[in-house]
């Protein structure tokens, strides 16, 4: 999970670093938009852009779908993520309380024995 | 990350396992190494409950537990620093097989079902809670744990802030 997690930041800083992505980001916060449409508006080519939105996916900050012949972008919502992160979390809270359990149901595992021993002496 | 120390016996340690069942209802399985009534017994003996329930994890402690076992009676656990508490009532108790109790620290009540099932020595648990609503059981607390999501969805959000303002 921690790995996973750095890995997912290492992405997300580095499609951050560059000026046109973050561009990009922007836009696609206030509407979703075409690759065409962004090309446009940042004077680039459409190879270029889409190298650029590329990036952004792999990073999982944005997401893109083909309808006919245009690709739109729209900000990702890593709502898989969240879910398994929310799934990792309760389990690991309850891993750490049973983990915690296990030493008390051994600490009365031992008590009965001993009382058992006396018992019979 | 391993801090257990090399002297130590390693315990066999088993696994647990957590399900969202349903919109509404989360359900934890575990085993545990010991008869039902001694597993039962650390459910609900409030000296035992509260060596376990808050692990340094949460980042939180027990200030006070109090458990009043049997069908009606009441529980309550505060925390320190901020004296939080979880307070609700037992609605069944069936001596080493069966736990449910409700948690009404917010408006709508939850229910927390703890089934206790001896097999071969061994204890397997079944808890369910079971929500008033999906976005209750989206938003239930996990402490700690809590903080390191919030510090990432925090962090996402600065670098979105980060690309927008330039």
């Amino acid at each position: 999970m921690v790995q996973y997690a750095s890995r997912r930041l290492d992405a997300s800083f580095s499609a951050l670093s560059d000026v046109t992505r973050r561009g990009v980001l922007e836009q696609l916060e206030r509407a979703d938009a075409s690759i065409t449409d962004l090309a446009d508006k940042f004077h680039m080519t459409l190879t270029g852009m889409k190298k650029h939105v590329g990036v952004l996916e792999r990073a999982g900050l944005v997401t893109t779908e083909k309808v006919g012949r245009v690709r739109t972008c729209k900000l990702g919502r890593r709502r898989l993520d969240e879910e398994a992160a929310w799934i990792e979390r309760h389990r690991q809270l309850w891993d750490a309380r049973f983990d915690e359990l296990d030493n008390v149901v051994e600490e009365l595992k031992q008590r009965e024995k001993v009382d058992g021993r006396k018992k019979r002496e | 990350m391993d801090a257990r120390r090399g002297s130590e016996p390693t315990p066999m340690r088993n696994r647990t396992t957590v399900e969202r069942k349903s919109e509404r209802e989360l359900v934890v399985t575990r085993t545990f190494n010991g008869p039902a009534r001694l597993v039962f017994e650390a459910w609900t003996k409030p000296e035992l409950f509260k060596r376990w329930w808050v692990p340094k994890s949460m980042g939180m402690s027990l200030r006070s537990c109090e458990m009043d076992v049997r069908v009606g009676g009441k529980y309550r656990l505060e925390f320190e620093p901020d004296a939080v508490a979880f307070f609700g009532t037992y609605r069944e108790v069936t001596p080493h097989s069966r736990l449910v109790w409700s948690n009404e620290e917010s408006g709508e009540a939850s229910v927390t079902t703890v089934t206790f099932e001896e097999r071969g020595g061994k204890t397997f648990l079944v808890m369910r809670e079971l929500y008033p609503s999906k976005e209750a059981l989206d938003a239930a607390g996990t402490g700690a744990a809590d903080a390191t999501v919030e510090t990432f969805a925090q962090l996402d959000e600065l670098l979105l802030t980060m690309g927008a303002s330039v």
